[in-house]
């Protein structure tokens, strides 16, 4: 039984076919590429999957249940959260803020407790206080959790994002081009650390990738986009083997 | 600390209490002339505006600039309450201020979706149908408006100004209220968090409208009479100067533009002209100057006074 | 020549018509600075309130006529315009575009204002320019006045249609509001197309002040703030950004305005102005000529 699964899905602007008759199964637990030259559709599919896009044709099942049509918080209350290629934090508050944000919808105090402090809050509170302290030494941040978002490093910046997406507490995490302007080292170590949250969290992975060696060195299976359509998919030694991959995507490196 | 009962809040309900009870012993001492106690209630009841306005524009980041009409909406119907139907002034505010909230979520469910300058120009066309439809019903007086009795003591606006402000306050200090900031901060990442925007947009929304309409119903209950003429749009830009003065998002902040302000136009009240020139010159010196206010997004607060407990549960004070 | 309901009818469409082309021209300086800036320029309908008086002071106190009065106050407002742009606004063109809106509420406020302490609030009497020769057409009258009006809106119209189309400025303008970082890389003075779209547009609220003043014979310093907002209600009924979409809007609502009047609702006149622009917003944001645009994720 698949985590995830789409089936057919299709996106059109106008009359341009950004996402045509795409196929795409995950199971639990996997890790997998979404590679494919500029402009391929990549970040089209998570806006799809995540809801901020509505398909023109298609299914998207998660965990069994038909996603499409919904809104994009109700698809991360199911389990499933995004990054963003261009970072999008709340950059004006603190790192601590940023991550009790995402805790916001697994916390059930009342309005009504709010507004009168009635002890519901100040144990609410501090659940939350406790678990995004928690998330963010997993993320070697817990020194800055009093600064603000955006005058962290970018790098950090990076980590950041991922720990907030991961205090939506998903099963499924959709990675925009994680390791985009980063250079080598910080590449390897965000390498190693999304194996490991992977391991730690339980988690399965979607990444979507520009660079190669760490979709290589991480992915156990690849999807290649090209113009919306799935042109090749399998492990990373059958992609970098593939002749149509080579043609399209990776021809202009090897070349 | 699993309750209200803590240093933070203890400190608070010291400083109101300590405040009121300063003002007081001026009023009773006669020290205080008749004049500024006028004041002082007007300050109440910007107090309340600002902060509502605050709410909306500061933290949720949803540009209103409407407020006249809501506030019209609750001087309105409490009076209508009091002086028409001679029901209790607790109900007459009460009644207005539920209206307003209703005119609130009424507005708020189709235009919110807006964004920025479209949302900003919805509310006060909104702001002036309002205002147009008292100035046609008869039943209000029309064009002059019509009097009731001044039944609004000092205690009562001190009272409800501050209940007004300790509950906005706790509301911006929880995790709805940091929904509510996480719109104003990006709104596609704050929904990718699971935070159901438009629902916090309206609540934001509905509760700025409901404490308008409570500082319009005690401004009705206080100053014998109401005119539409009163609740035009250039109210709604003199509460929107005295947050942006105060530091949009600041809600210390928009309390102090709301004691500046007040205080500033009572000294120039002989001169409504320069007045108003002055508010313009500042406004647009304080845009290319400093945008962000006096208090930025910063909060100015007496926790120095409990420091043990400040990281404890509301962490953005 | 009874007046039947026909001709009743086509009497409220030349008042609409007339009172149009004034919100008309007022709503093409708002659109093309939006256009331009994406600002809304709340101080529009102020400019035209200066424009209203430049006219009065030519006419009165110069005692010049017409034509040259209008060009008088088009001349003063497009400086006046310039000046606005370069001290208030252009400090702010990478701020937020709240803080943008809420300069433009300064700048309104202050030319209220300052107006009132200038030439005080007292209401002044635009003295008659034109003969009160009226023409009648089966029943329908035409004022002398109306006709100048519609006349000169529409030859400024044509003018600046011209003047956007076909000349260097006007293709730079376009070029600049399409994509202002991609006109700079191509030569443009962003600069001094930005100051030329606030001259033509403060240039047409000008006419339309001193056609105001004509039309209602009174002008006061607030006269800008409700015309200002309804040209507002008309850019955006027509699509904001888009001149074309300026005139039409600016005429419908024009005629709206006359047929509420018509039906004896006067006084929920500027009610139903606002009231098509919460229902324009909410339905079509983009106006009746506009695309829908979203932000790219």
């Amino acid at each position: 039984m698949p985590l995830l699964k789409i089936d057919n899905l299709s996106k059109s602007f106008g009359g341009l076919k950004a996402v045509s008759n795409l196929n795409i199964e995950i199971n639990e637990g996997e890790l997998i590429g979404l590679i494919g030259p500029n402009g391929a559709g990549k970040t089209t599919v998570f806006n799809l999957l995540t809801g901020v896009y509505d398909k023109t044709e298609g299914k998207m099942e998660f965990q069994d249940k038909n996603i499409s049509g919904l809104k994009p918080y109700q698809v991360t209350q199911r389990g499933m959260a995004r990054t963003f290629q261009n970072i999008r934090l709340f950059s004006d508050l603190t790192v601590i803020d940023n991550v009790k944000i995402a805790y916001h919808q697994r916390t059930s105090y009342s309005l009504v407790s709010t507004l009168f402090r009635l002890p519901s809050y100040y144990s609410g509170e501090e659940e939350m206080q406790h678990k995004a302290m928690e998330l963010l030494k997993i993320f070697n941040l817990e020194d800055k959790a009093e600064e603000t978002a955006k005058n962290l490093p970018y790098g950090e910046q990076r980590r950041l994002e991922i720990a907030r997406a991961l205090g939506t507490e998903p099963k499924l995490l959709l990675l925009d081009e994680p390791a985009a302007g980063m250079n080598p080292q910080e590449t390897h170590d965000l390498m190693n650390l999304i194996r490991w949250i992977r391991e730690q969290f339980k988690l399965t992975i979607l990444l979507i990738e520009h660079d190669m060696s760490l979709v290589m060195g991480v992915c156990e299976r690849i999807y290649v986009l090209d113009y919306g359509m799935i042109i090749a998919q399998g492990t990373p030694s059958e992609i970098k083997n593939n002749p149509k991959v080579i043609e399209a995507y990776l021809g202009e490196e090897v070349v | 600390m699993r309750n209200w009962f803590n240093r933070q809040n203890i400190v608070s309900l010291l400083g109101i209490v300590l405040l009121y009870g300063v003002i007081q012993g001026l009023i009773v001492l006669d020290i205080m002339p008749p004049f500024y106690k006028l004041t002082l209630i007007q300050i109440c009841i910007y107090i309340i505006l600002a902060t509502s306005l605050n709410l909306i524009n500061g933290i949720t980041g949803q540009f209103s600039i409407g407020h006249a009409g809501f506030m019209a909406i609750g001087a309105y119907i409490s009076a209508i309450v009091t002086a028409i139907q001679h029901g209790p002034l607790a109900l007459g505010l009460l009644a207005g201020a539920i209206a307003a909230a209703l005119a609130g979520l009424l507005v708020g469910l189709p235009t919110l979706r807006l964004n920025g300058d479209y949302l900003a120009i919805a509310t006060l066309g909104f702001g002036e149908i309002v205002r147009i439809i008292f100035l046609n019903t008869d039943y209000v007086g029309g064009a002059a408006g019509f009097t009731l009795p001044s039944t609004i003591t000092w205690t009562w606006a001190f009272g409800l100004m501050a209940v007004s402000v300790v509950l906005m306050k706790n509301f911006v200090g929880s995790t709805h209220g940091r929904a509510c900031i996480s719109i104003r901060e990006n709104e596609i990442a704050a929904e990718s968090m699971g935070v159901n925007t438009t629902k916090y947009k309206v609540i934001a929304f509905t509760m700025g409208a409901f404490f308008a309409g409570l500082a319009g119903g005690i401004y009705a209950n206080y100053f014998y009479i109401i005119q539409p003429m009163t609740f035009n749009f250039i109210l709604s830009f003199n509460i929107l100067v005295m947050i942006v003065l105060g530091g949009l998002g600041s809600m210390t902040g928009g309390i102090l533009g709301a004691i500046v302000m007040t205080l500033a136009s009572a000294l120039l009240a002989g001169v409504p002209e320069w007045r108003n020139v002055i508010t313009a010159v500042l406004l647009v010196l304080m845009m290319i100057f400093r945008p962000t206010g006096i208090m930025g997004t910063k909060e100015f607060s007496l926790n120095f006074l409990g420091k043990k407990s400040e990281k404890n549960a509301a962490s953005k004070n | 020549m009874g007046s039947s309901i026909t001709q009743q009818i086509f009497q409220q469409l030349v008042n609409g018509l007339s009172l149009g082309s004034i919100y008309a021209l007022i709503a093409l300086g708002y659109t093309m600075v939006y256009g331009i800036v994406k600002l809304i320029n709340f101080a529009h309908g102020d400019v035209m309130m200066v424009g209203a008086y430049s006219g009065w002071f030519a006419i009165t106190v110069l005692h010049w006529s017409f034509l040259p009065a209008l060009l008088f106050s088009m001349v003063a407002c497009a400086l006046l315009g310039v000046v606005i742009e370069r001290i208030a606004y252009k400090p702010l063109r990478n701020a937020s575009r709240i803080a943008a809106l809420i300069t433009a509420i300064g700048v309104s406020l202050f030319l209220e204002y300052g107006g009132m302490l200038l030439v005080t609030a007292q209401v002044r009497t635009y003295p008659p320019v034109f003969p009160e020769t009226m023409y009648s057409i089966h029943g329908v009258i035409f004022k002398y006045g109306d006709i100048v009006m519609l006349l000169t809106s529409v030859i400024l119209m044509a003018l600046l249609h011209f003047t956007v189309q076909y000349t260097k400025m006007g293709k730079a303008m376009r070029a600049v509001s399409f994509d202002k970082d991609a006109a700079l890389l191509m030569g443009i003075n962003t600069n001094n197309i930005i100051s030329f779209t606030f001259a033509i547009g403060s240039a047409l609220a000008a006419a339309a002040g001193v056609l105001m003043g004509v039309y209602f014979n009174t002008i006061d310093p607030l006269m800008g703030m409700i015309p200002g907002l309804k040209a507002f209600v008309a850019a955006v009924l027509g699509g904001i950004g888009i001149i074309p979409g300026a005139m039409v809007g600016g005429l419908m609502l024009g005629l709206i305005e006359s047929i509420v009047s018509g039906l004896g609702a006067s006084t929920w006149r500027d009610a139903v102005a606002f009231l098509i622009l919460i229902l324009v917003l909410i339905i079509k944001p983009s106006g009746l000529f506009g695309k829908n645009v979203r932000e790219k994720v």
